[in-house]
């Protein structure tokens, strides 16, 4: 199964499908086996720790220890409870009988906690604005640098918007991520106002024809009031210009997170109405388990994948998927 | 939020009002809340189950003291232990005696290492010290020119050799610029990297063999999640660490990653970092950080912080006033102008314990807001700042006027003031001092 970025994309036709020349030199994968390079091994200890567990029998311990490692992806107390409850109840029915079943029914189990939304990116609308938002220093610039890539791959010209005027060489950066991927970057000096250079972005952005304007925050934390105001202001700026825009407000949430990743979702989807999140950082070793509790707690889609700094390291997400990998087969041969 | 620990005690062992020894049911409920309390706050779960087994052996041998209920038993051994498994003492950044003292930041992407170069720089200086910075991030995009802005913001010279240069050449070079140049104390900025990146992990451990830092410290994210113990544990192995630094702690996460990096490390947490601004940076106090990962808040951190800016005659007038409820509009203009002093507002009262943050959001005061606010205050007659509630309709309209602002800006500050005078009403009898669990009303 190979995945096609022009499906990632609302809005894209599929004859404008180009097989793009860099691309082709990364080496296309399937999603699967790509995504399991930057994944092997974050699950790998996962993997390891489940089938020394799951021998034979499912008994106390084994419960106990599944616990643990679902804790340890940090899914989270209350969603590791749910988890675990629906495979009792299962293996009580007769459903689940030894643990090669159960291994195939936590997939399946962890797999329909996702939000079963869109995780598609739209850019049906000319221009679209993909608002990108999170908290410090998860990804936002880096991710923004890949989606303008592989927008330009499909076909679409994307034009990026620095309003991170906050963080020093904030702008820089961005500038520079434009020159990589050859895409017009607008900017003002460092501590300008955020929606000027918004409404600026979008006014040049309307004047070139741009396809798609993808805007970058400031890292924020989402109990610093004032700049979540700031960030409902820049929403307010955006909607003057494009009425139904943002079409896509996306938050990086980094893999490494634990819990907070979850107040990190909910307060910027009360401020700003989150589309999507990207879940950056999964080359690591860290599971990004925190996604499956903001999917399923918030009915958010999880929209990317993040697995490296270059510009090729993105992935789309998909849920089956998802956790096919994070308790993989390999859980039994390996014991 | 989650339920604080003490809550969680509480409920568990809240039929006991006997003393006495705690049985062994007593335990195992209490385990099972401290297990959960702290696996909510990130602390990695095989150093919860470790610190569990620890705690649930000393409860059992404990002869509860008559003057506490079981669950403040509970809560005193379980405080105890955190704090001697974070370091008992503030630790303080080891200086060399043949100058200059070198410190290195290593870390995972994005857990904020320029930043923290930045405010340790500010920290430096406030020390009478005279650091130089290294730019050895030639990596991420802008990384050398975000160094750069903060070295300017500071005045502090920053090394740097673009980003075609080999890190471990810099660093050297950097070294060597701080000896020329009699700087005593050089921090060398490095690129974010991933544990297991064998190449950049071997660049570190380059940097090390040649630098030979005094201080290699580790920069965590107070957010990160269980897999702080791998990556600690990594860094540890391949370069050794001196210390850590817990970065983004003005946000609401507990911060159990502290926990589980001391843990694994055996090194002090030296430093935390709170904030943007550059002077959110301060020594690392155990026992506060033990009280925040179990929902205790950060009482002292914020008495210690109080007090540096108002000076002690002034802070015990205000202490007197919280505790008698008499917090008036004249307090409140004092501490605005105090807060320029201490940094946010927010900051400040987000170490308040029992403060959701939700509570928080009306009470920001932003630096426009600010000014605003205080002309209006400058229009209330000396009777109405001391006894806000006889402003009524006519004199909203006067100080409205007067102030230049309109009704609604008088009405919001007037209900804003009455939240703050009902917090600290709650802090006021919540303060900690002689019995430190009177504030869960124990
Ligand atoms: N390993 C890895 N690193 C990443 C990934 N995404 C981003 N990074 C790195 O993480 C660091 C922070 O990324 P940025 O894109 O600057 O994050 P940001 O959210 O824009 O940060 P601020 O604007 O400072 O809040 C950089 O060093 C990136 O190269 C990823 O998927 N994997
Ligand atoms: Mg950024």
């Amino acid at each position: 199964m190979s995945y096609n970025w022009s499906e990632v994309f609302v809005g894209v036709s599929p004859t404008a499908e180009v097989e793009p020349a860099a691309a082709r030199e990364e080496g296309r994968k399937g999603w699967f086996r790509s995504l399991k390079e930057g994944l092997s091994r974050s699950t790998k200890a996962l993997a390891q720790q489940l089938s020394a567990i799951l021998v034979d029998r499912i008994d106390e311990d084994a419960w106990e220890r599944i616990e643990e490692a679902l804790i340890g992806a940090d899914i989270g107390v209350s969603s590791t409870v749910a988890i675990v409850e629906k495979l009792e109840q299962m293996a009580d029915a007769g459903e689940v009988r030894g643990p090669a079943e159960l291994v195939a029914a936590l997939r399946r189990v962890t797999a329909e906690l996702f939000s079963t939304k869109d995780t598609r990116i739209d850019v049906a609308h000319s221009p679209a604005v993909i608002l990108m938002t999170g908290v410090n220093g998860t990804g936002k610039t880096t991710t923004i640098g890949k989606i303008a890539w592989h927008l330009k791959n499909v076909g679409k010209q994307p034009l990026l918007v620095a309003a991170d005027t906050f963080r020093a060489a904030a702008v820089e950066q961005l500038v520079e991520w434009g020159r990589r991927v050859d895409v017009d970057v607008i900017h003002q000096d460092r501590g300008s106002d955020p929606g000027a250079v918004v409404f600026d972005g979008l006014s040049a952005a309307m004047a070139r024809g741009s396809d798609v304007v993808i805007i970058d925050t400031a890292g924020r934390l989402h109990t610093q009031v004032n700049l979540m105001r700031e960030l409902e202001k820049m929403v307010r700026v955006i909607r003057k210009q494009v009425t139904d825009a943002p079409h896509e407000t996306l938050i990086t949430i980094d893999a490494t997170t634990g819990q907070n990743g979850l107040v990190q979702a909910r307060l910027f989807r009360e401020a700003v109405g989150v589309t999507g999140v990207v879940l950056t950082k999964m080359d690591g070793t860290a599971k990004g388990g925190i996604a499956v509790a903001v999917s399923h707690e918030l009915d958010l889609p999880i929209k990317l994948i993040g697995v490296g700094e270059k510009m090729t390291d993105l992935q789309p997400f998909d849920a089956a998927g998802f956790t096919e990998l994070l308790f993989s087969d390999e859980i039994l041969k390996a014991s | 939020m989650f339920e604080s620990l003490s809550d969680r005690l509480q409920g568990a062992l809240g039929g006991l009002k006997g003393h006495g020894k705690l049985t062994d049911t007593d335990i195992e409920r209490v385990a099972r809340e401290i297990r959960l309390a702290l696996l909510e706050a990130d602390v990695n779960f095989k150093v919860v189950k470790e610190f569990v087994a620890r705690i649930k052996e000393r409860a059992l041998g404990a002869e509860v003291l008559e003057s506490l209920t079981p669950a403040q038993q509970v809560i005193k051994i379980v405080n105890q232990e955190l704090t001697t498994l974070m370091g008992s003492t503030a630790n303080k950044l080891a200086f060399s005696s043949r100058p200059p003292t070198v410190v290195m930041m290593v870390g995972l992407q994005g857990s904020g290492k320029t930043t923290a170069c930045g405010k340790l720089a500010n920290f430096l200086l406030g020390q009478g010290k005279s650091p130089l910075l290294v730019a050895g991030d030639v990596y991420r995009p802008a990384a050398v020119d975000q160094l750069k802005a903060l070295g300017a913001q500071l005045n502090v010279p920053v090394y740097d050799e673009g980003t075609d240069a080999d890190p471990v050449d810099i660093a050297e070079h950097g070294v060597a610029r701080a000896r020329e140049d009699g700087r005593d104390v050089v921090i060398i900025d490095t690129a974010g990297r991933l544990h297991i990146d064998e190449p950049l992990m071997e660049e570190l451990a380059r940097i090390r063999r040649n630098v030979k830092p005094h201080n290699i410290l580790l920069v965590v994210d107070s957010m990160t999640g269980q897999d702080a113990v791998n990556v600690a544990q990594q860094f540890q192995d391949k370069v050794d660490l001196d210390g850590i630094v817990l970065t983004k702690l003005d946000g609401d996460a507990r911060g159990g990653a502290a926990l589980s990096v001391r843990a694994v490390t055996g090194r002090p947490v030296k430093f935390v970092s709170t904030g943007e601004k550059l002077d959110g940076f301060e020594y690392f106090h155990p026992d506060r950080m033990a009280s925040r990962i179990l929902g205790m808040g950060d009482m002292l951190s914020l008495i210690e912080k109080a007090e540096q800016s108002l000076d002690a005659q002034q802070a015990a007038e205000l202490e007197r006033r919280l505790l008698k409820s008499q917090f008036t509009f004249d307090d409140f203009m004092d501490q605005l102008q105090q807060v320029r002093k201490m940094g946010s507002l927010q900051s400040i009262l987000s170490m308040i314990p029992g403060l959701p943050t939700a509570k928080l959001r009306n009470l920001q005061v932003d630096d426009k807001a600010f000014d605003r606010i205080q002309a209006i205050i400058q229009s209330m007659t000396p009777e109405e700042r001391r006894h806000p509630d006889i402003i009524g309709g006519s004199r909203r309209r006067r100080i409205a006027v007067g102030s230049g602002s309109d009704i609604q800006a008088v009405n919001q500050l007037l209900n804003q003031f009455k939240q703050m005078q009902k917090m600290m009403k709650q802090i006021g009898s919540g303060r900690m001092p002689k019995n430190p669990f009177q504030m869960f009303g124990m």
